[in-house]
């Protein structure tokens, strides 16, 4: 087979497959977000140009290697590209709600199939994991009483390998088309026989830029937790969410590369012609969905681990007691780390590997549901005589108890397999992985952006619209997926844009109603975002520790200073700072010395820029181009190892200058 | 630790510990002792598919990969200076745990594709109405 | 400038015990490097499970014991072994401090690293004038794949080798420099190791009935 037999279209020289009738004008839908957008970007614009902020967004922020700047870029990213899935999602229950008999509604099949394609994977790819890794690259550091992360440089560049990922996939909404396939994108479906467009071939790319930076940034935190403790903090004194920062890096660094190998292969077949997963000469569809749930298993445990230490310590935080069963909550989090990559064949068990295959993998996937039982007790037991104060973290937690709970249960339901046979692809699955991916990592994000938000800004979040976003999220959630628990157990299919069963109407709009609920909660936490600048001085957190938090980022300042810490702290207990605060612990207010820290760079946004060019042109078909592209690369990234000269020191009078500004902060406070 | 430093003047790099080198190191002897061993674990493997030693493959194919494992260990060992000290065990920690993960994607992928081929692909001499040849 | 000692005696102050006033964090560079290899180590595994699920579908095509050659083979094991025993001289000078003996058997290695890709190359090209390239089969595919990308690997390698060269020539045996040696040094070795596989499983394994 060659190439030409491949595409439909010749290509032209330098433009490959791209021409005007990439750019779908003839869809409403598009041309309309289209404005929105260019709308949105030209106002961004004119505050730049009008306040001069160009120089410091550079200097600031886009070269920066400060590991708490990248931990809030990541933050901004994933809430951005929240707003872009959840578009897709309101999109796709309305469809569901009115298309009924001969009511087609607005999306057809060809449109509808990219916008679940869509959401799933931003959802997934650019919503859930730069969250979750934002998390980690801001508190871990301090956590451990570190400066920054093992390789801040690598930080920067897999903050911006990730964004450019997302937006080759934003780009896919202007220009071409995105996948038809679903999230995962199988084969024959994904080959280039069934989807000679450009959408796989964006999916592809943006996932592989994506997930360079996703692999570095786990080599960059498995590092520097064992590396860069502070003294006296041995393995088991280190705070649960640590702990859960380090098997989730773990599993990434485990598990991505086998993403990377099989988007590779599917790459070949389209473009090359191979026959790794094709219908004849050999080849196996089979194996992809194997290897691409080997990957993707795993991959639900890095979502939902870190948000389990988030848990962890807010539980104990909001308890005013010390976590029940430090040790068992380690050896759960180890157990669950190893246990995810002996389940994955429950994603298939109805692809026909037969009963004694089944019958393992079921039990496996029963057994993986022990550990995180165990997780449940322990915070309940810390709960118990503890003293609660229920601020928003402490309700997003119990909010998630109860949801999460739930969605375990019908999983283990899903692990049998004879179960499975009726319900695999059908509404209940999508039940489901919404219940645990919203009632856990979902909630576990709020809280833990609620209980982190002070320490990265120096102010509270507003208290009234994050119980009002709690509750919109709660009650939304419920009301949007239960009626797909029902319609599922039923038999309904999922990705259908169209139904002949009119009885289903109101279950769909029962569920248009939830999602518009959940509209109502992402609303309010923006409005939350916007209220607590406006009252930032009212919420102000002088102290550094608005919480009564017992671990050691509580012990820097709102926000804390570039060096993180003046003197390293040495530890002596788990709990440190809790541990410092029984002993009475002073800050100490003088004998600061230089601070060697990391210079900023432009290499790693450079790098990634160009990983967009080459990856684009590669979508699109533009060799010459994407030749171009990947040269580029190789030179600026030879250029960056030529440069040895990458850090400089803050002076001990500029420490002095900071620390004595904390100094009167706290003692203004009464 | 006396009066505080305040200055790094003297060339004190931020990760330069001076106390001995970082990594391990290896001796001219292992490079030696890894080279002549991993020439006969190679040449024996080599020898026993070309001249065809044994009747059945599966006896040849297992003892070549008895041989691979084997000179893995050898290259890990006298190459790589892998220990269960360096890096206070982690670098040991994390290669067993790669080892491990790679025995189940290959074991595993094995295992439920070949029962995957079985069940469903025609060739292979089951369809769908004879499920009770389904394994 | 103050004389309060950071870690004074508990009697002077007791919170000094908390603090440290100069802590150097270990440089995790080496173990970095070292998980991203266990990386790249599953990347191989990916294609290794390709290989074998699809290895024997020859789709009515030609086989491994029709196509390869292991006379060549057994050449480039020799080469790729010897390269690694000079990059272990190369190891063996810098940590003597010898910069010129350093940067020739790194050359050396180069060179050995360059004749593996030329075969390798001269291998690919052949198979693919004789219709049986990458697209005749998934047998074909997956050796292409698997053998190609461990290629890559080398070709990379071999970049980065003529890189660190240049900056050797330029700064020297630096602590910084030094690093960078090692961390090629186990990419170098862990390339071996992988061909190792590379040529059990595909090549000697691929020629038995």
């Amino acid at each position: 087979m060659t190439m030409s037999e491949h595409t439909l279209t010749p290509n032209h020289p330098i433009l490959g497959r791209l021409s005007w009738e990439s750019i779908p004008l003839h869809e409403p839908i598009l041309i309309g977000t289209f404005a929105m957008v260019a709308l949105g970007g030209l106002a961004f614009l004119a505050v730049m140009f009008k306040f001069r902020l160009w120089g410091p967004l550079w200097k600031n922020w886009i070269t920066s290697i400060d590991h708490k700047k990248i931990g809030i870029m990541y933050m901004i990213l994933g809430i951005i590209m929240l707003l872009r899935g959840f578009a897709d999602a309101l999109m796709m229950r309305a469809q569901q709600a009115m298309a009924f008999g001969d009511n087609a509604g607005f999306l057809p099949p060809h449109h509808y199939d990219q916008v679940f394609t869509a959401h799933g994977t931003i959802m997934i790819f650019f919503v859930a994991m730069p969250l979750v890794t934002g998390l980690m690259n801001y508190v871990v550091p301090l956590q451990i009483g570190a400066r920054d992360v093992s390789f801040p440089f690598l930080n920067n560049f897999s903050f911006w390998m990730t964004t450019f990922g997302a937006m080759l996939t934003m780009a896919s909404l202007f220009i071409g088309e995105f996948a038809k396939t679903g999230w995962l994108a199988f084969p024959p479906l994904s080959g280039i026989m069934a989807s000679p467009d450009v959408g796989v071939d964006y999916y592809i790319w943006s996932l592989q830029i994506a997930g360079v930076g996703t692999t570095l940034s786990g080599v960059n935190l498995i590092a520097t937790i064992v590396k860069m403790r502070a003294p006296g903090m041995d393995l088991m004194k280190m705070p649960v969410f640590t702990w859960t920062a380090l098997c989730t890096n773990a599993l990434i660094v485990a598990t991505f590369p086998i993403l990377t190998v099989t988007l590779a292969m599917l790459s070949l077949d389209r473009m090359v012609g191979t026959n790794f997963f094709t219908n004849d000469l050999g080849g196996n569809p089979m194996l992809y969905v194997n290897l691409i749930w080997i990957w993707g298993h795993p991959e639900v445990y890095i979502l939902i681990l870190p948000v389990f230490g988030v848990f962890s310590e807010i539980v104990s935080t909001f308890s005013a007691k010390r976590l029940f069963g430090y040790t068992s909550m380690v050896y759960a989090t180890v157990v669950i780390t190893i246990l995810s990559y002996l389940v994955w064949l429950h994603h298939f068990f109805t692809m026909g590997s037969g009963a004694s295959v089944n019958s393992f993998f079921g039990i496996t996937t029963m057994i993986i549901s022990i550990p995180t039982g165990a997780k449940i007790f322990n915070w309940l037991f810390t709960m118990y005589k503890g003293r609660i104060t229920f601020d928003v973290p402490m309700l997003w937690t119990v909010g998630f108890m109860l949801t999460f709970v739930i969605g375990g249960m019908t999983g283990v339901m899903l692990a049998v397999p004879p179960a499975d046979f009726v319900l695999h692809n059908s509404l209940f699955l999508i039940a489901h992985f919404h219940n645990v991916i919203i009632g856990g990592v979902v909630f576990g994000l709020f809280a833990g952006m609620n209980y982190w938000f002070p320490k990265a800004f120096g102010f509270r979040l507003d208290e009234f619209w994050g119980k009002v976003c709690f509750w919109c999220w709660l009650v939304g959630f419920w009301v949007a997926f239960t009626p797909l628990y029902v319609m599922g157990f039923m038999g309904v299919t999922r990705r259908m844009n169209h139904f002949d069963d009119p009885s289903l109407q109101i279950w769909f709009v029962i569920a248009a109603i939830g999602a518009l609920i959940i509209a109502g909660g992402i609303g309010a936490f923006l409005m939350q975002i916007y209220v607590s600048w406006r009252d930032r001085e009212k919420l102000r957190d002088v102290t550094g520790d608005p919480w009564g938090g017992r671990t050691l980022e509580w012990a820097t300042s709102s926000p804390p200073p570039d060096y993180n810490f003046a003197f390293t702290p040495v530890v002596h207990d788990s709990d440190s700072w809790a541990d410092m605060k029984a002993n009475n612990y002073k800050r100490p207010t003088k004998g600061f010395v230089d601070i060697h820290m990391p210079k900023n760079t432009a290499a790693g946004f450079i790098i990634s820029a160009l990983s967009f060019v080459m990856g684009f042109a590669l979508v699109w078909q533009m060799w010459a181009l994407a030749i171009i592209g990947f040269v580029a690369m190789m030179a600026a990234i030879i250029t960056h190892t030529f440069n040895y000269k990458r850090d400089f020191y803050i002076k001990a009078d500029e420490v002095v200058r900071t620390e004595e500004a904390h100094t009167r902060l706290l003692e203004s406070h009464v | 630790m006396s009066a505080p430093h305040n200055s790094h003047g003297h060339g004190h790099g931020h990760d330069d510990h001076g106390h001995g080198a970082e990594g391990a190191h290896g001796s001219l002897k292992d490079y030696a002792i890894g080279f002549v061993l991993s020439v006969i674990l190679t040449a024996i493997p080599f020898w026993l598919v070309m001249a065809k030693v044994f009747d059945k493959s599966s006896t040849t194919a297992a003892v070549i990969l008895a041989f691979a494992a084997v000179q893995v260990v050898v290259h890990m060992v006298y190459f790589l200076h892998m220990n269960g000290k360096n890096e206070g065990g982690w670098s040991m920690l994390a290669l067993l745990f790669t080892l491990v993960l790679l025995l189940i994607v290959l074991a595993g992928s094995i295992w439920v594709m070949y029962h995957m081929n079985l069940n469903m692909m025609p060739s292979m001499g089951s369809d769908v109405h004879s499920m009770h040849d389904m394994k | 400038m103050s004389d309060i000692t950071a870690n004074a005696a508990l009697s002077d102050d007791p919170s000094a015990r908390y603090y440290v006033a100069d802590h150097h964090p270990e440089n995790g560079t080496l173990l970095g490097f070292w998980l991203y290899l266990m990386s790249d180590c599953l990347l191989f595994a990916g294609l290794f499970a390709a290989y074998a699920v699809l290895g024997r579908n020859y789709a009515g095509g030609p086989s491994g014991a029709e196509l390869f050659e292991l006379g060549t083979i057994a050449i480039n094991t020799a080469f790729l072994l010897l390269s690694s025993i000079t990059y272990g001289f190369a190891m063996i000078a810098a940590q003597r401090k010898n910069l010129k003996f350093a940067i020739i058997w790194l050359i050396i290695t180069g060179l050995f690293g360059l004749a593996f890709l030329f075969l390798e190359i001269e291998e690919f090209l052949h198979l693919i004038h004789i219709g049986a390239g990458p697209q005749r089969s998934a047998f074909l595919t997956s050796f292409f794949a698997l053998v190609g990308t461990h290629g890559l690997h080398v070709t990379f390698g071999t970049i980065w080798l003529i890189t660190l060269v240049f900056q050797l020539k330029k700064h020297g045996l630096t602590v910084e420099n030094n690093r960078r040696m090692m961390c090629l040094s186990m990419f170098w070795h862990f390339l071996d190791v992988i061909w190792i596989g590379v040529f059990t499983f595909v090549y000697l394994m691929g020629v038995l009935p």
